[in-house]
């Protein structure tokens, strides 16, 4: 009998890592729910809820024995999708029966702290050139794609910069927008750019929270009311940060 | 040549986007070619009809319904692809312009902007949950199961 109860507790362990980490890297919310009741099923707890919202689960096994339910809190959010196709790659194999619950155990513990994101520099470049490439997309002059990649690449790297020593994401995006808004004002003063709309628009397109009003209006047709509503909010909270770091640029005008 | 253009820069932004999400390396390239296909929808579609919102809805149904076969194919989670290829079709600009119109007082021409901005971002999320529904509706007659509704 106690062997039975730690037993649904390993398995617990292991389907709340694996949903931590695919909400900690911005896996859809359905994914989560869904991830974690395969895993559940696969070592033989047939019924098992889980609850999932932007900010922790809750998840729940029914057995032979009285249910068990643990919560977890997740109170980090970033985008990392590598880490959801990793998580998704390991739920496959415990799906198939290619590793058993200790190995799953060790797998998923490896991969939280496992950091897989590109080099800093790299991500950099990439919201450079990214930048340069919106602005002309927006129907922006080759003339100014130079200047959008200084200001976009820049841009990011100080939300990046700043993101490490303000743990509040509003801030650094903030202070990332205001100095977008501020190096097109002076590029475009000192006549390297023509378009102070088009640079501004195309520079602050890393920073835009597309994918969170995307899968927002998205959780909110499937049902799950509470995480469509939370991530919209963080939604609109960046876009007024983005917005209102910008505004403050243009109120020099 | 215009086009030759948005098709390289719509590629190479998709890309970028990819590596600023971090998703995994070999699936960058595949990333870029839903982006450029979804935009070059939207880019044909608002040019000659002039709506965007049906451009918009337009692109994300393609790019919702092949970011699902790949999904399928190269056995990877949907949202890699599906994330890489909405990037160009979120209405960053208009959010901008729309600031920018409150910024300047101009509250009737904002809140115009806003609500477009609401109705494109909704197109988006319809355009996807739509695709899913048609790839869902399609695997079960395949299946040969009833569906339950």
């Amino acid at each position: 009998m106690d062997n039975e109860k730690t037993l649904t507790y390993e398995i617990m362990n292991v389907c709340l890592l694996a949903g931590k980490i695919m909400l900690q890297s911005g896996g859809e919310t359905y994914r989560v729910e869904d991830t974690m009741m395969r895993i559940a099923a696969a070592f033989g707890i047939e019924n098992s809820h889980s609850y999932v919202t932007p900010t922790g689960i809750i998840f729940s096994a029914e057995g032979a024995e009285p249910t068990k339910t643990k919560l977890i809190r997740i109170s980090s959010r970033s985008t990392d999708l590598k880490k959801v196709a990793m998580v998704n790659s390991i739920s496959r194999q415990i799906t198939n029966g290619e590793i058993n619950l200790e190995a799953a155990l060790t797998l998923l513990k490896e991969l939280e702290e496992l950091n897989v994101t590109f080099p800093f520099m790299i991500q950099v470049a990439a919201a450079s050139i990214a930048s340069g490439c919106f602005m002309i997309m927006f129907k922006g002059e080759w003339i100014d794609f130079i200047p959008s990649m200084v200001t976009g690449g820049l841009g990011y790297f100080g939300f990046l910069y700043f993101h490490r020593y303000i743990p509040i994401k509003f801030f650094s995006e903030f202070l990332a927008s205001f100095i977008i808004g501020f190096l097109a004002l002076i590029l475009i003063k000192i006549g390297v750019g023509s378009q102070l709309d088009k640079i501004i628009i195309g520079s602050v397109m890393t920073l835009v929270p597309g994918l969170l009003v995307t899968n927002a209006v998205r959780d909110l047709m499937a049902g799950h009311l509470v995480s469509g509503l939370s991530k919209g909010a963080e939604a609109l909270l960046t876009a007024f940060a983005i917005g209102s770091g910008v505004a403050v640029v243009l109120s020099f005008l | 040549m215009e086009i030759l253009g948005q098709l390289i820069t719509s590629f190479i932004a998709t890309a970028a986007f990819g590596v600023i999400f971090n998703a995994p390396k070999e699936t960058l390239v595949k990333c870029g070619l839903v982006g450029m296909g979804g935009w070059i929808i939207y880019y044909m579609a608002e040019k000659y009809s002039g709506d965007s919102v049906v451009a918009t809805l337009l692109a994300t149904l393609f790019v919702g319904i092949v970011s699902q076969e790949f999904a399928k194919f190269y056995k990877t989670p949907v949202i890699i692809f599906s994330v890489a290829g909405i990037i160009p079709l979120v209405p960053g600009g208009l959010a901008y312009d729309t600031m920018r119109n409150f910024v300047e007082d101009d509250y009737f021409h904002a809140i115009a902007l806003g609500a477009k901005v609401t109705l494109l971002s909704g197109s988006i999320a319809f355009g996807l949950v739509f695709s899913e529904v048609i790839n869902q509706v399609v695997r079960r007659i395949k299946g040969g199961k009833v569906l339950k509704i």
